[in-house]
This record gives structure tokens, C-alpha cells and sequence, in this order.
């Protein structure tokens, strides 16, 4: 059946296709531009085959590895929080929800400051432990806190989206499961656990997309000379000898490696749940 | 009534949500393979009476025997209970089959055997060639006969039914109905029904339990609650009536509007006041000069089998089904046998129903009167 459209309904859109033409689709064009020219403006793949030279390699396995490993513990603390959560009390749950996104309203900058305040040499953790008599550790330019500062800078994205569809979950199917034997363990691996895949998926890729490419996190919390591959785009375009074409190629291959993680995802989890969707 | 015989009872269960009270002092007995029906007006309790058999609810107060042990503290997956939800609950995850299947599966059954008890519940609901079917791509009914075939697949000794036809349509319903009870029968299983259609509740139950307001208004078979009712609630709620305030004259002897009957009650006090019940379908109508009562028809309405007929007596507008048709403002003689009439103590309930005056025609009249009023 076709209606005719009012002038509304087909205009209505033109602005968001104005928006996404601008700041969506021109940005891209232009990555796709410098990655494919050089300094001079002529098309050449050298900026790929650098690429293959050098510590690049190395920081792409390492970005990606630090982005999957901060994910998965994101996971593991969310879904158990989220689960607790909705049986508590309305209230409650939104207080929760409150106190798990007020961080979010800090700047980003000043949040990655507070964690390397906490764990300076000197710093309020450190301060703890060696007035219990515990001696003085390591906290800051680890591994270990970087990962600690994705976590805590992006948490709050796989628990909003987990708990969103585990809240919206009928509760009579819980009920049901319950009703036809099984206990607490089986209702959450049978019945919760399945229904709650998208807000998995999104809480993955929600985490994941901006652990993969974040570059401040790892420059103020980890190692003297760690490298992320986010620091490396970062530092090729302030460079003064640099341009935006290796930092363009970089960042295209960058952009497809998540493409490729995010369709891996979304097919594996068509699989188990219908309605899973996509990002 | 022997008590080995009692498989399910319900001792002075109260329950309040929010300081409301829900459920007020209720006491039921349930036998083995019995089909018992709770009946009542939406918000009465029946779900709620449900949900603490099935254990998803603790009783404030009173508690919950299964075979005479003592159930209150047992989780729901430990009840041999299981229910069919008001809203079916099947699993949006898994296809027909799976769902029949979770029980079994959770009970770590042998894949063959899963296989048959499944295909054969399937049978049971005839939905066999559905197994692979997604559960939202099933039409009401469908999802309906899937709830039941997943709940009788692992063999309940209750099954507890949150009215399970509520969504179908007529024709749909009363085949549901028949095959339902062809169930219990078959498997000789307790089900215990809740629903608020009257007539359901007669045709399928051997104990029809009806409530109101949280409270047990009565217990007792299709023919007791019908023929036989408590309180005027009772009496109005099943089937049709018009209950008059009564006074016993004495035993057999009861006065009501403004004409002495003869009746089958006794037991009452001398002049005590009290409620009597007379079913439309009882009233014989004569010629005004020979009955009991007269008085003028004010509205016909034809229900396919019968006339139902209202006639303006004194005031009180009685309710009449006839097979013969009078015409509006025509006298008519009523004539009431002594059987005809049931006499009920007078209740909380006396006053409030009965009387058909807000019926059909008298309706628009009724409202010009009351935007007068206003
Ligand atoms: N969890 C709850 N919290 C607060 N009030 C509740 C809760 N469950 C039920 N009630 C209230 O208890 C009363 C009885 O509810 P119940 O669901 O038992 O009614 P019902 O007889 O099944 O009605 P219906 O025929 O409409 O399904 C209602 O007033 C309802 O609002
Ligand atoms: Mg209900």
C-alpha cells in the first residue's frame, strides 16, 4: 500500500542526512583520501606497506589485545552486577544506576588524572597500604593500569546496556523457568543468560570500539615508552615532520579491523538469540 | 470427605501487598485428580491464590500442604505444581519444541525419551507439525496449547491454569474447553482453574470455588453454587437473578414482594429478614389476573433460544426468560413455585444486586435521570 507522504514526513530526515553527510561521511572520505595519497597528493600505497615495517605491527597485537582483555573483565563485573541489580527494589536500581554513571559526567581527561592520582608511587593507595605496614607498590606506568583505566573509564557502557535488557526481561519468564525445575543457576544459564545476548553485544562493542583506539589512557597510566595504537595515529599527526597520511592509514585499518571483530560478533550471536542486533 | 484423599490445602492464608489486603483468611481443600475452578471479578485474588501454590508468592500468614506436608518454605522449581501463566511465558528463545522440551531436559532426561514425551504433548495440544516453529510466529491460541503441552510434559500431580482461554475467541474456547477437561481426565491430574467466566467455570469443574474481595464466598459443585447460593453476591455473580429482600414468616412461608410464597427453606428465625433468590428461567408468566404478581413489561430483548423480558413490578424490575414473546407495556401474571425460590442469610452483599432496573432500554433513562441529578 503506498500513502502519499506530507512534505513533513519527506523532509523530516534532511537534516539528519545533513548531519551524517557532514561529520560522518565527509570525515571518512577524507581518511580514505590520506591513506591512499602521499605527502604531495598523489595515490600510492606506501602507507600501508610502512605499516608492515617497524613497531606497527607490535602496537596493533597489543591495542587489540589490551582492548580485549579490558572488555572481557568489563563483562565479567557487569553481567553479575547487572544481575544483582534488577532484584533489587526500583529504587534502589536507579540509585545504582545514578552512583555507576555519575563518573561519566567528569571529563574524560580528569577522570584518567584522578586514577593516576590514586595510584601515584605516593599516591592515596600506596598511602594506605604502607600506613597497614604493607610496603609501597608499583600501581602507575603498569600494564596492569592501563587495563584498570580502560575498566574504569568504560564500564559504565557494558553495564547501561545489560542491565537495560535484563530489566526489560518479562519477569514471568523467569518464573517459568523456575516453575518447570529449574534452580537459580539453571534459570541464568537457560533462560537469562540467552535472552540477555543483546545487551551483551552492544555492551561488548560499546567497550570495545573505544578501548581499541583510546591513546590518552595509556600515555598517563602505563610505561614511560608504552605505545597504544591510538598514541601512535595521535603522535604521527602532531609530529612536525608528520602528515596525515600514515596516521589516516593507520586509523583505516584500524577502523576495518573493528568492522571485521563487530560482524565476527553479531553473526555469533544471530545464533544463539533472535533480535540480537547489530551494534 | 477422607483425608488421605486431600492433596492440596490451603490452611488461613492472608496475604497484604503495599498494607493492602489481598487475600483474607482463605482455607481450601484441593482432592486428588479433582478439577477445581476459582472463580471471581478481575482484582479478587485468584492469581494471587495462585502464585502461592506455585510459590512465587509467601503467604503473610497460614500455610500450604501437599500432601499433608507442610510446603511453605519449598522453592517453586521443587513444587510438584506447574502453571500455565496468564500470559503463556514461553521462552522467545526457543522454538515449539525446545519449549515443550525445557522441563525434561532439565530433569536430564534420555534425548529418545524427550523426543516422544515431546512429540506426544504435541499430539495432545495438536500442534504435531509445529515443532520447529519460532513461539512469536504462533497465534494466541497456538502459544496457548504450547504453555499447556510445556507444563503437563513433566507430568505435574497440579497443574494450576491462570486462565488459560482468556485470549481466545468463542468457538476456540469452548473446543479449548472440552479438550482440556479430555486432558485432565486423560492424565488424571489435579488442574486448578482460574478464570471469570461463569459459564466456563460450571461446564468444566467438579468444585467451583468462588471468591470475592479476597474472601472465599463459597464452596461448592456447579449445581450447589447455581442452585444453592450463599449470599447474594454468589447469586448474582453466577448466572442470572433477581434477589429480593425478603422476611421468613416462618419455616416454608416467605414474604417478598408484597405476596406471601411458599418455599423449601426453614431453619430461620420468625420474621427474620432475608435475601430470596428466583432465577429468570423459573418465572411462569400468565395472564395478569392469575398470577402471584403483575405488573408491565418494559423492554424485550431477544438472545437467540429465549426472550429475556423485563417487568416493572412495584417498582423492582424482575428479569424473565420465556420462549414466548410479549410485547413492551403488556401486563403479565407471574407465577413462582415453591422450588423455584432459594433463600439466602442476609450478607454484606444484600441490596447491592438483584435488580435489573440499570438493564437495556432503562439505561438511557437512567442516565438523563442522573444528568438531571447532577
Ligand atoms: N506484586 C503485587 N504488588 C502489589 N499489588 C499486587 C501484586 N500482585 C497483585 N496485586 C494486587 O492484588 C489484587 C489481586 O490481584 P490478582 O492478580 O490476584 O487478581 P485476579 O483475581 O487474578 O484478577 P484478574 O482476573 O484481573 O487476573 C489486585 O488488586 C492487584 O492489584
Ligand atoms: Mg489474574
Amino acid at each position: 500500500m503506498k500513502t502519499k507522504k506530507s512534505l513533513l514526513q519527506r523532509y523530516a530526515a534532511s537534516p539528519y542526512m545533513v548531519w551524517s553527510v557532514l561529520f560522518v561521511i565527509a570525515p571518512l572520505l577524507f581518511v580514505i583520501y590520506y591513506a591512499f595519497t602521499d605527502r604531495n597528493g598523489t595515490f600510492s600505497f606506501n602507507n600501508f606497506s610502512r605499516m608492515f615495517s617497524g613497531e606497527t605491527p607490535k602496537v596493533f597485537v597489543i591495542s587489540l589485545a589490551f582492548a580485549f582483555v579490558s572488555t572481557l573483565i568489563c563483562l565479567i563485573i557487569a553481567y553479575p552486577l547487572a544481575y544483582s541489580m534488577i532484584k533489587t527494589k526500583k529504587k534502589t536500581q536507579n540509585m545504582l544506576i545514578m552512583l555507576f554513571m555519575l563518573p561519566m559526567w567528569m571529563n574524560f581527561v580528569l577522570r584518567t588524572y584522578a586514577i593516576s592520582f590514586l595510584l601515584e608511587d605516593r599516591g592515596l593507595i600506596n598511602q594506605l597500604f604502607t600506613s597497614i605496614g604493607l610496603g609501597q607498590i608499583k600501581l602507575i606506568n603498569t600494564s596492569g593500569a592501563v587495563i584498570f583505566g580502560m575498566i574504569y573509564n568504560f564500564l559504565p557502557y557494558m553495564l547501561l546496556p545489560i542491565y537495560s535488557v535484563m530489566s526489560k526481561m518479562d519477569k514471568s519468564l523467569i518464573e517459568a523457568s523456575e516453575d518447570l525445575g529449574c534452580n537459580r543457576l539453571h534459570t541464568l544459564t537457560k533462560v537469562i543468560l540467552p535472552l540477555s545476548i543483546p545487551g551483551i553485544v552492544s555492551g561488548i562493542t560499546m567497550v570495545f570500539v573505544p578501548s581499541v583506539s583510546t591513546f590518552y589512557i595509556s600515555q598517563k597510566l602505563g610505561p614511560s615508552d608504552f605505545t597504544l595504537i591510538g598514541d601512535e595515529i595521535e603522535t604521527e599527526i602532531k609530529s612536525a615532520a608528520g602528515s596525515y597520511n600514515y596516521g589516516s592509514a593507520i586509523s583505516f585499518v584500524l577502523m576495518i579491523l573493528i568492522f571485521i571483530c563487530l560482524i565476527v560478533m553479531n553473526k555469533f550471536s544471530d545464533e544463539d538469540a533472535q533480535g540480537g542486533m547489530l551494534v | 470427605m477422607r483425608m488421605e484423599n486431600v492433596l492440596l490445602r490451603l490452611e488461613n492464608i492472608s496475604v497484604s501487598f503495599d498494607d493492602d489486603l489481598i487475600l483474607n483468611d482463605i482455607s481450601l481443600e484441593i482432592k486428588d485428580k479433582e478439577f477445581v475452578t476459582l472463580l471471581g471479578p478481575s482484582g479478587c485474588g485468584k492469581t494471587t491464590t495462585l502464585r502461592i501454590i506455585g510459590g512465587f508468592v509467601n503467604p503473610d500468614a497460614g500455610n500450604v500442604y501437599f500432601n499433608g506436608v507442610i510446603m511453605n518454605d519449598v522453592p517453586p522449581y521443587k513444587r510438584p505444581v506447574n502453571t500455565i501463566f496468564q500470559k503463556y511465558a514461553l521462552f522467545p528463545h526457543l522454538n515449539v519444541f525446545e519449549n515443550v522440551a525445557f522441563g525434561l531436559r532439565i530433569l536430564k532426561k534420555p534425548e529418545k525419551e524427550i523426543k516422544q514425551t515431546v512429540n506426544e504433548m504435541l499430539t495432545l495440544v495438536n500442534l504435531s507439525g509445529f515443532s520447529t516453529r519460532n513461539v512469536s510466529s504462533l497465534s494466541g491460541g497456538q502459544q496457548q496449547r504450547v504453555a499447556i503441552a510445556r507444563a503437563l510434559a513433566v507430568r505435574p500431580k497440579i497443574l494450576l491454569l491462570d486462565e488459560p482461554l482468556g485470549a481466545l475467541d468463542l468457538k476456540l474456547r469452548k473446543d479449548m474447553q472440552v479438550e482440556l477437561k479430555n486432558i485432565q481426565q486423560q492424565l488424571d491430574i489435579t488442574f486448578i482453574y482460574v478464570t471469570h467466566d461463569q459459564e466456563e467455570a460450571l461446564s468444566m469443574s467438579d468444585t467451583v470455588v468462588v471468591m470475592d474481595n479476597g474472601c472465599i464466598q463459597q464452596i461448592g459443585s456447579p449445581l450447589d453454587i447455581y442452585n444453592e447460593p450463599k449470599n447474594a453476591f454468589v447469586a448474582d455473580f453466577i448466572g442470572e437473578s433477581n434477589i429480593l429482600d425478603a422476611v421468613m414468616k416462618e419455616d416454608y412461608s416467605v414474604s417478598f414482594a408484597g405476596h406471601i410464597f411458599k418455599c423449601l427453606d426453614s431453619g430461620f428465625a420468625e420474621g427474620e429478614p432475608a435475601d430470596a433468590v428466583v432465577r429468570p428461567e423459573d418465572i411462569d408468566l400468565v395472564e395478569p389476573e392469575k398470577g402471584m404478581l403483575s405488573g408491565t413489561v418494559t423492554s424485550v430483548t431477544f438472545r437467540g433460544v429465549h426472550f429475556e423480558i423485563i417487568v416493572d413490578i412495584r417498582g423492582f424490575k424482575w428479569m424473565i426468560q420465556t420462549t414466548d414473546y410479549y410485547p413492551v407495556g403488556m401486563s403479565v401474571g407471574l407465577v413462582i413455585g415453591p422450588d423455584d425460590i432459594h433463600i439466602m442469610k442476609k450478607s454484606e452483599y444484600s441490596g447491592r444486586f438483584g435488580d435489573y432496573s440499570t438493564y437495556s432500554d432503562e439505561i438511557e433513562e437512567l442516565s438523563e435521570n442522573t444528568e438531571e441529578e447532577v
